[in-house]
């Protein structure tokens, strides 16, 4: 069994997935949704290892948005993974959580800004905050580790303590280049 | 026409909703939240006045989250079509206590009675049988609604969807709260949460 509660100094780094996964954990989140993305790997296969954790793999990403809400009047955590092209599919979705103050906590990795081979990314990656914002999502944003655990820390609980509905981005800078 | 119905969707409504014990209901958008109000509003109603296409998906995580309750989410046909990928996302995660039953008039009734996919062929039926639904199935009468809600109340093996086709025409509205966070408190303090 993994510890309850994370262990900062000696799992941020290069390991940041395994300390997101310790993060998420000690904040109770009890379901995972995904559109897969590179980035999120370590961190969908350390969930889809959890069983205490159901983990769904979906179709399009406002789909997690809509199993967050459902999660919680049911009276659990959920979290949400996807990349920067995927905020786009959520924009309507998210008025669910915005209207009904669900609690939402979404995990965005950055694609499109820094050291892109893919044009296709950049325009998505350049709408992706301010379509967040547009719809009234608070966004934070880390760009090292340290500061990433910090950041997620943070953000479950303004979103299941407080209510809020938050979509940390992931700068393409900590994931690294991808390999062509 | 093979599809066609005479069904009064408040009727098929009633009938199938008329036992339900304690089953948790999710209405989709328009038609379905009304006819579900209709039937008389209780603390296990979640009514969406929107997020069009996720109302079996907020069933599916409501059914992982309540693994020993019953969640029906009762939509539209509109509503499952902008939702189709859902159907996908169900089937692979196979809860056994989550229905979906369509109330199929095969038109978008809300915004003018456009016809839409499922009166030209599109059968939903088929799509969630494919994508590994442990039970599905087309009603047309009040006879067979009644032996659906039988049906749906005994235990089932994976996710079921079902389509009750109704005559395409919009009873008087019977409106609930539009205030989703009242909606939500009152859903969750039902299950033991308190409000924050």
């Amino acid at each position: 069994m993994h510890s309850p509660q994370p262990n900062l100094e000696a799992h941020a780094g290069k390991d940041w997935p395994s300390a997101l996964y310790r993060v998420l954990k000690a904040a109770d989140v009890r379901q995972m949704s995904y559109v897969p993305d590179a980035g999120h790997s370590q961190l969908i296969r350390l969930f889809s290892a959890d069983r205490d954790v159901t983990t769904n793999v979906l179709t399009t990403e406002e789909e997690g948005v809509a199993i967050a809400a459902g999660a919680w009047l049911g009276g659990q955590r959920s979290v949400l993974l996807m990349q920067s092209s995927g905020v786009g599919n959520c924009i309507n979705m998210l008025s669910l959580s915005a209207i009904g103050r669900f609690p939402l906590l979404m995990l965005v990795t950055m694609r499109g800004e820094w050291a892109e081979f893919n044009p296709w990314q950049v325009p998505m990656s350049r709408a992706t905050q301010p379509s967040l914002e547009a719809i009234s999502l608070k966004v934070m944003r880390a760009e090292t580790p340290e500061d990433l655990i910090e950041t997620v820390e943070a953000a479950a609980a303004l979103a299941y303590e407080s209510d809020q509905q938050i979509a940390v981005l992931i700068g393409q800078r900590l994931i690294g280049k991808k390999k062509w | 026409m093979p599809d066609s119905s005479q069904l009064d969707r408040r009727a098929a409504v009633a009938a199938l909703l008329g036992n339900r014990g304690d089953t948790l209901v999710v209405s989709g958008l328009g038609s379905p939240t009304y006819d579900l109000h209709a039937t008389g509003d209780r603390d296990d109603n979640f009514y969406l006045w929107g997020a069009m296409g996720g109302a079996a998906l907020i069933g599916l995580g409501l059914a992982q989250a309540q693994p020993g309750k019953r969640v029906l989410a009762l939509t539209g046909d509109g509503e499952q079509l902008m939702g189709l990928g859902g159907i996908a996302t169900i089937g692979v995660a196979r809860p056994r206590n989550l229905d979906i039953v369509v109330i199929d008039n095969q038109h978008f009734g809300e915004t003018g009675m456009q016809a839409s996919h499922t009166g030209r062929g599109v059968d939903l039926t088929a799509i969630a049988t494919a994508c590994g639904f442990a039970a599905t199935g087309t009603v047309r009468t009040i006879a067979e609604v009644e032996r659906l809600a039988a049906q749906i109340a005994e235990p089932a093996d994976g996710p079921r969807l079902f389509v009750i086709k109704v005559v395409a025409e919009n009873p008087p509205r019977s409106l609930p709260s539009r205030d989703a966070v009242f909606i939500k408190n009152r859903f969750r303090a039902h299950l033991g949460f308190a409000a924050a």
